[in-house]
């Protein structure tokens, strides 16, 4: 059977933007700090104090306008948004309202195999609330008590607008996957769905299949995970499906997704909507982008993830699964990068199979490819250079590796450390050669019957014998030339 | 003590020559709070410990032979709705009975930077609502001119502090007139700069698009150089003027003579008291002869100008006061059980009847469905009174007008008639509409010997023509010599 109704979805996403300091004023934007110490007379709504525009805000705003394809406003106007809620400070949000800073752009999403371009409505900046820490309760309403933080005061968004052009979970879910990658590949968005740090609103409505209408619709909010964003919409379809199929009417509301019981409930209704009374925020002066400053943060955009990968398969010839594991992980990335930069003599294959293994594998447990890591690229490069030209082994290398990382020392130095290299010289390996086969006759003989895998036991002597540093390839050949002679 | 009632400008230079002391005049100003501010009730609160630490400071220094501005060591107060950090910020409000700013305002910062003595603050219009005082929810302040008559206000407790002798200079805040209509009802100076030429940081927002500070002073003279203190850009508030520096001071002891005079036919008509004509009158003629030329002419924004500035004053302080919600800091009521409560209790019991007017003014005006007619047309119209203005300054200098229709009024007159108070501010509105410097100047007295304000308007950013045109009034006139019976007694 057919199905019976099609889903139209539309998702409002909030991004915070990666900056230092708050949008609008200079107070800290650091996660995990103690309560109410990232505020200031400007977050907490202080009387007389007035806000000023973040600049690097502002540049990121327009840079995620840019990735997405979007026509940057040369003016936008920041609005106040008013209603009370004690997480609010001011008893208003500035907010853009009438004239965003990015209207109409696009996003390319990709669901199994096939790409679809999902249209941006608009992008726009506002500042975050703070948080209220209900005691007693999980909510306001039946807390003894509750406290306010306003750390996340004025903490610089971007709400993403997108069309209501996505039709099923699955394309909800590549849309905000695809967007998160974008956002934090050009550093605007750290991409942390848990931490609240990303954001989505789920518009959704149904129709019969082939109609051309939308139905009413409604905003699903709390959801954070991706997990959830399946869950959500699977919820609100089958609940919206049993309403129009007991021939009853969709409501235009706001509901509440609950991850645990994977259902929705409402928050409020349309007619309990609240009258924002926007109006422009005199505070501050229009935003003005000229020409100029647009065209400088074009020019110096980051490279976004579809170039990334087609530079890396087309260019580098990484497969799609490494070029992928590269773009997900930033700080693996700009290593591999680095890496490159200084290693025009090694195949980026090799390097990038050095990295993504077992460079990865070690440092994982160790806060990976963060700020901690002290390991420079030259060193790493140099280590993958000693094994292409023969000094060392993989096996070497790779017990080298952990000391490496440790010590961040040329791995020449680890080298002698470690009693040199790999012993790749004809004439001395040729004599431990001569040594191990006079010894062992007997196993000669063998090999010269035929038995060809018993000149594996002849090459486990010589490498006993070297310490484990000969070239095995080499040593296998001049083993098999002094038999055969 | 005589000195008391001197200019600035001259008390400056006695604190140089070392004729006085800092601290002696500190000590008489806080004697002559003592004295006569149970009667005027100027002051809320005093600034006393903080006075004497600077006082000294600035003796030191002097007895050290440093150079120091013109105006270092001379007292001045402080409108309540400027935060000082440390001090009480009342705005005359229940809401902020015992808020203490952890913050200096920009301009307490610069006038610490130049060695003023900032005394204490002075009481206003609950938020800078009125033109009265009438509407603080402490007290009134006399007029010490008649101690049955309002200051004027918002900034009334500033003007009356700088008339009396309590204080050589104050601040006073304008967004509707509130500077000017108090320096004309008390007689002394008051102007309002350009909008963007002081920082608002600090400054307790009412209508943030319509603020600004300024100064209340005895002479011109002393206005220019206040003026030099507390002007300039300021990183904290994005509204201010990213301009050159201008040294007021240079508008001073200037010929007149071909300054260009407009003066609006509406603003010399019936809708003004006949002794304030009268006086408007003479103060004209005065300017013929120093050479400018009068004309007048038709110009007719300023009934627009106090219809659209009820609309865009209350929908501004409606989310400007917003922030006053017992939350974090002000008045919290003591009897809500749930959230809605809190915020409707804490506000109906904090605000007085004329502040919770205006915000609800403001929320109608920007409601969903109203906010085309009311808000976006007063906006429109407001862009219109800024061209009206912009083709008066093609042809003229200045504007000159009574700075309120009448005298100041007896206390209790016009505060069951909100309307009659909104109408005093007709002829102050329209330079905040347009963002215009202007100055209130003593120009003569009614038949009851009531102070009469001469306003002139000059274009934006041009304080200096607007003080060059009051100084030269200043130097061939004694009004602003002149002094209420409180201060004879007293000398």
């Amino acid at each position: 059977m057919s199905p019976k109704y099609e889903m139209v979805i539309g998702l409002e996403v909030h991004a915070q933007l990666s900056t230092n300091t708050k949008l609008f004023c200079g107070c800290s934007t650091k996660f995990g700090a103690d309560v109410n110490t990232n505020v200031c007379p400007v977050c907490l709504g202080m009387p007389g104090a007035l806000p000023v525009l973040n600049r690097d805000a502002v540049t990121m705003a327009v840079q995620a306008g840019v990735a997405l394809n979007c026509d940057i406003q040369h003016e936008s106007v920041f609005a106040r948004k008013n209603y009370f809620y004690p997480d609010l400070p001011k008893g208003y949000q500035i907010s853009q309202f009438e004239l965003p800073v990015c209207l109409g752009g696009s996003l390319d999403i990709e669901v199994d195999g096939a790409v679809k371009r999902i249209g941006i409505t608009r992008i726009h900046m506002e500042e975050d609330a703070g948080k209220l820490l209900h005691q007693g309760a999980m909510g306001i309403a039946d807390s003894t008590y509750s406290l306010v933080d306003l750390n996340r005061a004025c903490t610089p968004l971007i709400e993403i607008v997108s069309e209501p052009d996505l039709r099923s979970a699955a394309e909800a879910r590549a849309y905000v996957e695809t967007l998160r990658q974008i956002l934090r590949t050009i550093g605007v968005n750290d991409g942390n769905l848990e931490e609240g740090s990303l954001r989505v609103d789920i518009n959704i409505s149904l129709r019969h299949v082939g109609a051309t209408q939308f139905g009413t619709r409604c905003e699903v909010k709390n959801v954070n995970s991706f997990r959830s964003i399946d869950r959500a919409i699977a919820s609100e379809f089958i609940r919206q499906q049993e309403v129009l199929e007991s021939g009853g009417r969709i409501v235009q509301q706001t509901r509440n997704y609950h991850d645990d019981t994977q259902t929705t409930t409402p928050l409020r209704d349309k007619e309990d909507a609240h009258d924002y009374r926007y109006f422009p925020e005199p505070d501050l002066l229009p935003l003005l982008l000229t020409d100029e400053r647009i065209q400088s943060i074009r020019a110096a955009m980051p490279e976004l993830p579809h170039a990334i990968c087609r530079r890396y398969q087309q260019g580098l010839g990484l497969t799609r699964a490494d070029a992928d594991i590269l773009i997900e992980e930033i700080g693996m990335r700009r290593f591999f990068e680095a890496c490159l930069a200084c290693a025009q003599d090694i195949s980026p294959k090799e390097i990038s199979k050095w990295v993504i293994g077992d460079l990865n594998a070690l440092l994982k447990p160790k806060g990976g490819f963060g700020p901690s890591l002290s390991l420079s690229p030259e060193y790493f490069v140099k280590l993958i250079r000693l094994i292409s030209s023969g000094a060392l082994s993989g096996k070497m290398a790779k017990e080298m590796l952990p000391q490496l990382i440790e010590t961040d020392q040329d791995p020449d130095v680890l080298m002698a450390n470690l009693g040199g290299g790999q012993i790749s010289d004809e004439s001395t390996l040729l004599e431990i050669v001569r040594k191990v086969i006079s010894e062992n006759l007997d196993v000669v003989e063998k090999v010269k019957s035929g038995k060809t895998a018993s000149a594996n036991f002849l090459m486990g002597q010589v490498m006993k014998q070297s310490q484990g540093k000969a070239k095995p390839d080499l040593v296998m050949s001049l083993i098999l030339a002094e038999i055969n002679t | 003590m005589k000195d008391l009632f001197i200019s600035a400008i001259e008390l400056g230079k006695r604190l140089k020559n070392r004729s006085l002391t800092c601290r002696q005049i500190v000590d008489a100003t806080y004697q002559r709070i003592d004295a006569v501010d149970h009667q005027v009730k100027a002051f809320i609160s005093l600034m006393t410990e903080s006075a004497y630490i600077q006082a000294d400071a600035v003796d030191r220094l002097l007895d050290a032979g440093q150079e120091l501005g013109p105006l270092a060591g001379v007292p001045i107060a402080i409108k309540d709705n400027i935060c000082t950090k440390g001090y009480r910020t009342t705005c005359s409000s229940k809401m902020l009975e015992n808020f203490v700013a952890p913050y200096d305002a920009t301009v307490m910062t610069k006038l610490h930077q130049n060695h003023l003595i900032s005394i204490g603050k002075t009481n206003l219009d609950e938020f800078a609502m009125g033109s009265s005082t009438e509407n603080s929810a402490f007290f009134t302040t006399r007029n010490p001119w008649d101690l049955e008559r309002v200051p004027g206000g918002s900034s009334g407790g500033s003007s009356a502090a700088v008339v009396c002798g309590e204080a050589f200079l104050s601040l006073g805040s304008d967004t509707g007139g509130s500077i000017r209509q108090p320096a004309a009802f008390c007689g002394i100076v008051g102007i309002k700069p350009s909008y963007g030429r002081i920082s608002r940081y600090g400054l307790v927002a009412f209508a943030s698009s319509l603020d600004q500070i300024g100064p209340f002073t005895r002479t011109v003279e002393d206005a220019a150089h206040i003026l030099n203190v507390i002007c300039g850009p300021d990183p904290m508030d994005s509204t201010s003027a990213e301009l050159p520096p201008v040294d007021f001071s240079t508008a001073l002891g200037k010929d007149i003579k071909g300054l260009r005079i407009g003066v609006p036919k509406e603003m010399m008509g019936d809708k003004i008291a006949d002794d304030v004509r009268q006086a408007i009158e003479q103060a004209l003629d005065v300017y013929r002869s120093l050479g400018a030329i009068v004309e007048f002419v038709d110009f007719d924004m300023f009934d627009y100008a106090v219809s659209t500035y009820y609309i865009i004053a209350p929908a501004e302080a409606s989310a400007n006061l917003a922030r006053f919600d017992g939350v974090r800091y002000g008045y919290r009521s003591e009897s809500a059980t749930n959230l809605r409560e809190m915020y409707t209790r804490s506000r109906g019991e904090g605000f007085g009847p004329e502040v919770q007017r205006r915000i609800l003014l403001g929320t109608y005006v920007l409601s969903s469905g109203y906010y085309d007619a009311y808000y976006l047309r007063a906006q429109k119209v407001r862009t219109l009174i800024k061209n009206g203005f912009a083709d008066f300054f093609s042809r003229y200098d200045v504007m000159m007008t009574p700075t309120s229709p009448s005298v100041a009024f007896k206390v209790g007159d016009h505060s069951s008639d909100p309307m009659a108070m909104y109408l005093a501010d007709i002829a102050t509105i329209p330079a905040n509409m347009a963002g215009l410097p202007g100055m209130s100047i003593p120009c003569g007295f009614s038949r009851d010997g009531l102070p009469v304000g001469l306003q002139i308007l000059g274009k934006a950013y041009d304080e200096l023509t607007v003080l060059k045109a009051g100084d030269a009034y200043q130097r061939v006139t004694n009004f602003h010599l002149k002094q209420p019976s409180m201060n004879q007694v007293a000398s």
